[in-house]
């Protein structure tokens, strides 16, 4: 298994809204990519957007101005 | 994409299934909603494909095969349409939420629940379920294999056990029907829940369920129905009372074509291959340090699920590391089998899942193996 790093991962309400996510971070090209919600994170399943930490801000801005509503911003390793 | 998920969904499908959904989508009017030639298309399309699924489970007659969203919705239907305050249902730990979820709605209105406990395999015991029964049980239901292990339910026994003791048998047939033989009368089965798009190789969004002559459900949903238009209440006639609103004619025509297929292949065929790749790949896996394995592989006759862990790694990574570095698409995390998961412990960790088509290749799998055992050494 590949070393892990501390990255952004941001986790959603529904799948719809992560599809958003991806979506609109083409669209703005914003870099990161889908994963599957890590199990620190929550057992329940599901996807979530990873990035670089350095980018939070801008995704952050990015999320606002696209309508895209996370349920959490996490820093873990991924 | 080495794609190994077919557990969730078959995604290779037949060339014949692509074609007669495209057709289907030229050509078909409203089934039931007139007799111009385009409706009349869908209608025979759909009735045909409801014939052809009625022989393809031993069914009496065509008009108990009803057509739905999925294996959830058929489910949803049986459950909520067959229980009432009072009653008793015995189910399985091996269940998934599309099974629990409404038996716990149910709960809520006054059904009691009894859910048979697993071992550590995977499995139940029979005479748990015999045991369990009580005067007021109106109903055994549990799948026919588990979406998580893979581990195959006899249900011709349990059929056995609910017939001759007076109970419903409802069967959750996600992750067998058009990979194992199933016959409805023989292994009395009162309702047959199955999807469309897993072993049946047809379209997403098409499912149905076999209903026994003279078991009348409450129907979910009433509405247009075509027939009785000045009637107040939805026909009462099968398989009209559970089918309000357009049918999925385009899906419904893929699945006909799926179940051409298979005939024409044979699922028997399907299954073999299918199982011995499972074999292979179990085989494969079984001795690497820190892969741990859950289901009961005393027998190959199960479904084509291998389900594995790799040391203390959370799942979901190991089956992100499996998609990027090797391009292979498995299934991580909880499968919709909360308590399945319990019985295995494995509700923090999850676990991988491996799930194989007859599509599958052995190079494909051998490259699965490697991958395993590259990650095994980190």
């Amino acid at each position: 298994m590949r070393k892990k790093e501390l990255k952004l991962v941001i986790t959603f309400h529904t799948t719809a809204d992560a599809m958003a996510m991806e979506k609109a971070c083409k669209e703005y090209h914003v870099p990161g990519r889908i994963i599957p919600v890590p199990r620190a994170i929550s057992a329940g399943c599901g996807l979530a957007w990873c990035a670089e930490l350095s980018e939070k801000e801008e995704i952050a801005a990015m999320m606002r101005k696209a309508g895209i509503r996370e349920e959490e911003m996490h820093e873990c390793m991924v | 994409m080495i794609y190994m998920d077919n557990a969730a969904t078959t995604m290779h499908k037949p060339q014949a299934v692509i074609d007669a959904v495209a057709a289907a989508m030229g050509s078909m009017g409203n089934a039931g909603r007139g007799a111009n030639e385009a409706s009349l298309s869908a209608s025979r399309v759909i009735y045909d494909t409801r014939d052809k699924l009625c022989r393809f489970f031993g069914a009496e007659d065509a008009r108990r095969i009803v057509f739905t969203n999925n294996s959830t919705e058929s489910l949803n239907i049986a459950i909520k349409g067959l229980l009432n305050s009072g009653d008793h249902v015995i189910t399985t730990m091996l269940e998934h939420n599309s099974v629990l979820r409404p038996l716990y709605e149910m709960e809520k209105q006054g059904v009691k629940l009894t859910i048979i406990k697993s071992d550590g395999k995977g499995m139940f015991d029979l005479r748990d379920m015999e045991k369990a029964i009580l005067p007021e049980t109106k109903m055994i239901i549990c799948t026919n294999g588990s979406n998580l292990t893979g581990n195959y339910i006899d249900i011709e026994k349990v059929g056995e056990l609910a017939h001759n003791r007076g109970l419903l048998f409802v069967v959750d047939a996600s992750q067998t029907a058009g990979v194992f033989p199933i016959d409805v009368q023989r292994m009395h089965v009162d309702v047959l829940c199955f999807t469309g798009h897993k072993g049946l190789l047809g379209p997403q969004g098409i499912g149905g369920m076999y209903v026994r002559e003279g078991l009348a459900i409450r129907p979910l949903k009433s509405g247009g129905s075509g027939v009785q238009t000045y009637s107040k209440t939805h026909p009462a006639e099968m398989p009209t009372a559970l089918e309000a609103g357009t049918l999925n004619g385009h899906g419904i025509a893929g699945l006909g074509a799926a179940i051409d297929y298979l005939n024409e292949v044979g699922i028997d065929t399907v299954r073999e291959k299918e199982q011995r790749l499972m074999r292979k790949f179990y085989d494969g896996v079984k001795e690497i340090p820190g892969v741990k394995l859950y289901g009961d592989f005393d027998t190959f006759n199960r479904c084509a699920i291998v389900t594995l862990n790799i040391g203390d790694y959370d799942s979901s990574e190991v089956s992100d590391e499996l998609l990027t570095e090797y391009g292979i698409s498995t299934r991580p995390g909880g499968h919709c089998a909360p308590l399945m998961h319990e019985a295995l412990g494995t509700v923090e960790q999850g676990a991988v899942r491996f799930s194989f088509s007859h599509y599958n290749t052995d190079e494909e799998v051998d490259t699965a193996i490697s991958a395993i055992r590259e990650l095994a050494q980190d």
